[in-house]
Order: structure tokens, then sequence, then C-alpha cells
């Protein structure tokens, strides 16, 4: 059969509409497997997925981890500092010597954009980007999208608000391109120093005040803000950036309705995000998470060649892909 | 014996005498000796005569290239002054300049030999050295540039390492005048360009590469342009790419300051969407920009607001270029391309006509850069292109005599190639077709 999503997973941008509720909706059902108590299926058994991860990440590198265990495959984590790219190998000579070795699947964190690209180029292996620079990370713009559709029940028509550093988000690529691609209408707002220079022309709204935003939108994807933002001179202070574009409690409650928070971690609280609107009723990061292994979990299963319909027999343990 | 050789029955492009007629050019020892429709007859039998059938052939001075990097001495590897020079006959160029930019810079009377010296050897295309504006491109003290001009350079730039600072700009600009010789200048304000690796829009915005905006240039451009306003002296604005760059040139020539400018091919043929798919033989500095910006450049080469095209032919490993592209290295190769991009996309869409073609590629780059050729008068070293206007080929960087093979041109058909080519009468390149 096709696959339905292709060799690899590089980013939402090229995928259709369609190809994003596929992965949505085979997300439901691997949503239970980690509920109950013993966490795991046979679906890739005997599949290797060697996890590549060129910086530093815990919670994407964990939750990937978790994915495929629950899918019962073999997994090796490669962490850059720990191997041959610290002696300068090059990133194609690393793929194809783990590629030798005769793997099913990689998954990439890489500091330069396309670098998910350039590998799925040149190894024969399923790559999925678990984050390329500054340009895309499309597993977690899917989490992002199932978390707002657990809540609204629906993406299409919903206000979403991107808050902070655009320019330098490969999260905020992703939910531009998962969001317009599902219907919903995208904002963004922060300082325009932090905002790529032709962001209007990507068709997303533009706030230069987060109040504005606030009262415009159903939800705010609220990025987190680096330090080195402030020494490269992009923003004169991390407490004036607070002051300014922080998300408190103070400016939610001026707000027309309820507004869903999301975060895609790890925050700086304080900074981009008081504590009591990360720990408050409308905060929905920890769902992120959680559903973060789910949606995971989906992409390794169509990436394998899961049949979509049987995702739901997967789980009962069916190991047909 | 004297040594002549015969190019008969082309069509003979020489807008240094406005000539554009269907006549034979004969050439010996080293000089063109006569151009007309009946030389043919008159020396029909003589002995040693090599004759060379140009019918339906370009016969034209030869090209110049006044910025290309050969790379030698410090990355033979990469390229050489024998390979590049080889290089650039095979594109139907003469002469070429080489840039400093090598290890070491050429900053000095004896780098400059070196040059001159390995450009004999190869017995192709002459190379012109190009010394370096400040010591070891470092931006601070001024190079001896009576030094460098006696031991034959032809300008002075500090190229890929921009003179950040306007009082050496000035400086040298008023030193240069002395020698009468062009300081030509990759514009680039470094604290705006820092980290960019490829022009500043929708595609840098969707592929999350930094940007480097149109801006980086034109304030760079314009300072020059005012320096030399303010000290008389001979600016060269090299590799222009924006729409605005243009605006600002045509200022300064309007105003009779004494700025000429260059295009290189890629940026009248390519835009940033080239880099989709992060394609590194799309990367270059300046970036490929706007479809609007080649437009305002190929206009610029027709009203003449851009004086020249030349290459910036940047050869690069191919290891260099297989990473990431935010690592990868700036350039690409352009001898061999450079003739039927230039065909391809100002002559067959008729922007411009094939003497306005010439004129861009021979005697504007000898006049601004005060070199010979540029010509076939009667009597001037016979540096002769020949070359077909109309054939098509299918690029493949593997036939190049270039070692380089990053081009972004691999693959496409062009139209327009170098048939022949003659320095000082000798044939240094001829094509196997």
């Amino acid at each position: 059969m096709t696959h339905p999503l292709g060799k690899d997973l590089l980013g939402l941008e090229p995928l259709t509409g369609e190809q994003i509720r596929l992965i949505l909706d085979t997300a439901e059902p691997f949503k239970e497997i980690s509920e109950r108590a013993i966490k795991k299926v046979p679906t890739l058994r005997g599949a290797t997925i060697v996890n590549l991860f060129f910086e530093a990440s815990t919670r994407t590198r964990v939750s990937f981890e978790f994915a495929e265990k629950r899918l019962s495959a073999d997994t090796v984590n490669v962490a850059a500092s720990g191997s041959s790219v610290s002696k300068g190998e090059t990133l194609v000579d690393t793929a194809r010597n783990l590629e030798a070795m005769r793997i099913d699947m990689v998954v990439i964190r890489h500091g330069a954009s396309g670098a998910a690209r350039f590998l799925a180029e040149r190894i024969e292996s399923n790559v999925i980007n678990a984050g390329d620079g500054t340009h895309e990370h499309p597993t977690q713009g899917l989490l992002d999208l199932l978390t707002l559709r657990d809540h609204f029940g629906r993406i299409d028509g919903l206000k979403v608000c991107i808050v902070g550093d655009v320019l330098h988000s490969r999260v905020a690529r992703s939910n531009i391109w998962g969001l317009t691609k599902m219907g919903a209408q995208v904002a963004v707002c922060g300082p325009r120093s932090l905002l790529p220079n032709a962001i209007d022309e990507l068709g997303v709204t533009v706030f230069n005040r987060v109040e504005d935003a606030i009262e415009w939108a159903d939800a705010l994807n609220i990025l987190r803000l680096q330090l080195e933002r402030m020494t490269a001179g992009y923003i004169p202070s991390l407490r004036e950036y607070n002051r300014v574009f922080g998300v408190s409690r103070e400016r939610l409650e001026r707000a027309p309705r309820d507004v869903l928070i999301l975060h895609p971690g790890p925050m700086n609280r304080g900074v981009e995000i008081d504590s009591d609107v990360a720990d408050g009723p409308f905060s929905v990061i920890l769902n992120q998470v959680t559903n973060g292994v789910a949606v995971r979990m989906a992409v390794l299963y169509l990436l394998s060649g899961g049949k979509p319909e049987l995702a739901e027999a997967a789980k009962r343990g069916g190991g047909d892909r | 014996m004297s040594r002549s050789v015969l190019l008969r029955g082309g069509r003979v492009i020489d807008p240094s005498q406005s000539m554009n007629d269907v006549a034979d050019v004969l050439v010996v020892d080293g000089k063109v000796e006569a151009i007309g429709t009946r030389v043919s007859n008159e020396t029909s039998g003589r002995e040693g005569l090599e004759t060379i059938d140009c019918t339906e052939l370009i016969v034209s001075p030869g090209f110049i290239d006044v910025h290309c990097h050969l790379r030698e001495p410090g990355r033979e590897e990469v390229e050489t002054i024998a390979s590049g020079a080889r290089a650039a006959a095979a594109g139907g160029f003469t002469a070429v300049c080489a840039m400093p930019n090598t290890d070491p810079v050429t900053d000095n009377q004896a780098a400059v030999g070196f040059i001159l010296a390995q450009s004999a050897r190869a017995n192709a295309a002459r190379v012109y050295p190009i010394g370096a504006i400040s010591v070891g491109q470092r931006g601070e003290a001024l190079a001896e540039f009576g030094e460098l001009v006696a031991a034959g350079a032809v300008a002075v730039s500090d190229d890929g390492r921009p003179v950040a600072s306007a009082h050496l700009m000035r400086t040298a600009l008023e030193y240069a005048r002395t020698f009468d010789i062009p300081v030509a200048d990759h514009c680039e304000e470094p604290t705006l360009a820092k980290g960019g690796a490829m022009n500043e829009g929708l595609v840098s915005a969707r592929l999350g590469l930094k940007g480097i905006p149109a801006e980086a240039e034109e304030i760079m451009a314009i300072r020059d342009i005012l320096l030399a306003r303010l000290t008389g002296g001979h600016i060269h604005l090299c590799h222009m790419s924006t729409r605005g760059s243009v605006e600002l040139i045509r200022w300064g020539k309007e105003r009779g300051i004494n700025v000429t400018a260059e295009v290189c091919p890629h940026h009248i043929s390519l835009t940033e969407d080239a880099v989709e798919g992060y394609d590194t033989n799309a990367k270059m500095n300046p970036p490929l920009r706007t479809a609007d910006d080649v437009a305002a450049l190929q206009e610029a080469v027709r009203d003449g607001t851009i004086d020249l095209i030349a290459t910036d032919h940047a050869p690069h490993h191919y290891d260099e270029k297989e990473r990431e592209f935010a690592d990868a290295p700036n350039g690409i190769i352009g001898l061999e391309t450079a003739l039927a991009v230039n065909i391809s996309w100002l002559v067959a869409p008729g922007i411009i006509d094939l003497p306005l073609l010439v004129e861009r590629m021979s005697c504007a780059p000898a006049r601004v850069f005060g070199l010979a050729g540029g010509t076939l008068r009667r009597g001037s070293p016979a540096d002769v292109t020949v070359f077909d206007p109309d054939t098509e080929w299918v690029v493949d960087a593997a036939q190049f005599e270039s070692k380089g093979r990053n081009t972004p041109y691999a693959g496409r058909t062009l139209q327009g190639r170098a048939h022949v080519t003659l320095v000082g009468g000798r044939i240094v390149y001829r094509s196997e077709g």
C-alpha cells in the first residue's frame, strides 16, 4: 500500500489537512494504551528506531522513547555530545553509519533548519523531524492540535494566537501550518523584533499588544522565551518582556471569554507566563505532554506502514502493519 | 614563419568599433591583423595558416571576468589557477581577475607574482591578480597598493571580508587614485547580515533560515557611493543583488560619481525560491533575491546602470556543500555557465541583444578595470571568443574544467556555448562538438 504520510514526517507544511486529521484520529485509540497498567502493544515489534538528538531535549526525547517502547520497538538513543559527531563527523556520515546497522526509522532533533530533510533525502529509513533549527517541530504542532480538539471538540473556526518569539520558533511554524490547514484562524503576538518581517505574508493576523490578542483568542499558545534573545539584543530585558508580553491572570481576567492556555515547554515562569496561569484552571499544558506520546505513537505507526483503519485493532494487540 | 589563425565566416560582433557583420578575422603573431570580407581570399594558401570555420557562430572580443575565486594558494584541492584558467577558457573567457582571499592573502607583491607565474604556466585564460585593500584582509591597515600594482595587480578588494570601516574605505579610495585602480567592494553591513544564510523574506521565514535583508547591501552601496563622491576615487560595487542597489547606483551615476557595478549571472536568473529544499548550491552571498530584484537587475544591465557581468566563480569541495544549509559555505561556480545563463535569461527573452551582451562581458570589464582586451581592433592582442548563441546543452558539472561541481544549474538546459577561445592568438580552448 502507499503510505498515507509518505516516507517521512518532516513538517506540517507539506501535509494536507486530511493527512493531519488522519494522524489525530489515529492518535485517539493510542491514548488509551498509556492509561493501562501494562502500557505496551506489539505493533512495532522488531522495528529498530534511532533517536538521534543533536540538541539537548528532555521532553521530546522521552516522549518519543515512550511512544516507541509502548509500541514494542527496539530503540537506541544517540546524543550528539556522546557520539562521533563531537569528533567532527558530518551529519551524512553519521546517518549512513546508522543505516548500515539496518535501522528502520530515525527520529532526529538538530539545531540546523532543514537537517531532517537533509537526512531523509539521503537514507532509506523513515525520518521523523523532532525539531530542526527554527524550521518545524511537527509532532509538537500535532499534539497542540490534538489538545485543542480534545478541549473544543473541533479546530475549524477556532481563534488561536501564538505569543512570543515566533522568529526563532519551530513550534510556531508547525502550529501556523497545522492550524491553518485545519481551518483555524491564526494570529501571532510578540515584539516585532521577534516576529519574522514577512509574517503577514504567511496568512496570519499580527497583534502588537498581548491585551488585544487575549481579547481576540479562544486559545493562546505561549512560546518559551530564550534568555539569549536578550543578550542578542532582540529585547531589552526579561523583566520588561514579562511586563509587556507576559500572560498574567490579570490580563486573562479581562478577556470576554475563557482563554485556553497552551505552552510547549519548558516554561520560564514569570517571564512569558505567570505561575498562576500555568497552574490555573484553563491551562492544558500537561494534557499536551500526555497527548504527545499518543501523537508520536500514531506517527510511528503510520510511517511504519500501519493501516489507519487497523489502529484500533493494533491497540488490542493485533500486530498487523 | 609566423603563427596565424583565420577565423572564417563568423558574425563579428565588436562593440568597440560598432561592428556586427559577417567577416573573417586574421590573427598573426598573437595580434589581430585584419578583419574583413575578403581576408579569406587574400590569405588562401598561406603557409602555416590554421583556418577555423566560424559559419553560424559569433566572433567577439574575449570575455573578461573581473570577479572570480581561484583558491590557489591555499585550497588547491578545490581549484587551482590552472584549473580555473582552463575553466575560464572553456567558458569563453580570455581573462579573469582573481580575488585575493586566498591563503595566504594576496596582500603583497610576492603573492601577486606567484599568481602571475602560475597563470603563465597554465597557458589558458589570462589571470590578473586583485590585491587586498587591507593587510590580511583584516580591515585594519592598508596594503601596499603601490607594490601590488607594480607587481601586476589590477584592482584592490577585500571581497569576502567587506570593509566595515568607513574610514578605511575612504582612505583606500583616496590612496588608490595615485595608481588609477578601482576599489572593489562586497557591500555588506556586517551587523545586519550576521548569521544570515539567505535573502530575508517569506521563503526565509518559512524555511526557518536567518535572512539577510536587502538593506544590508544597500546601506553599504550608498556608503561607498558617497565615499567615492567625497574622495573622487573609483568605487566598483561587486555582485549587486537588489533593486534598491540599482536605484542607488543610478543616483550616483546621475551625479557623475565615479561608481561602476557588476552583477552575477545567478542574480539575473534565479530567485530565493531556488533555496527551497535547502539546496546548498543556491547558497551564496549576496543571496538570491526576489523576482522583482531580478527584473530590476536585468533592466540595469540593459540600461547600463550595471556596467558589466562578472561570475563570482566560487568553487567549493563537494563535502563542504553536502551539509546543513546554515553551515554550508557561500558560493557557486560560474565560469562555464555564465555565457549560457546570460544568453538564456537576457538575450533569449529579448532584454538585451548580442552586441550589448558582448559589451557587458568583454568591452566594459576591460574599460572599467583598465585591462587589455575588449576589442578586436587591428593590432590589439588577439583575445577572441567564438561562440554559438543558439545551441542548447544540458549542464553536467562533471564535465567541467573547474574542479568545482557546485552549480544550481546542474541538469538545466541552457542556450549558448563557447566554441573556441583564443588568448594572444593561441587556441586555449576548442569544444569537442
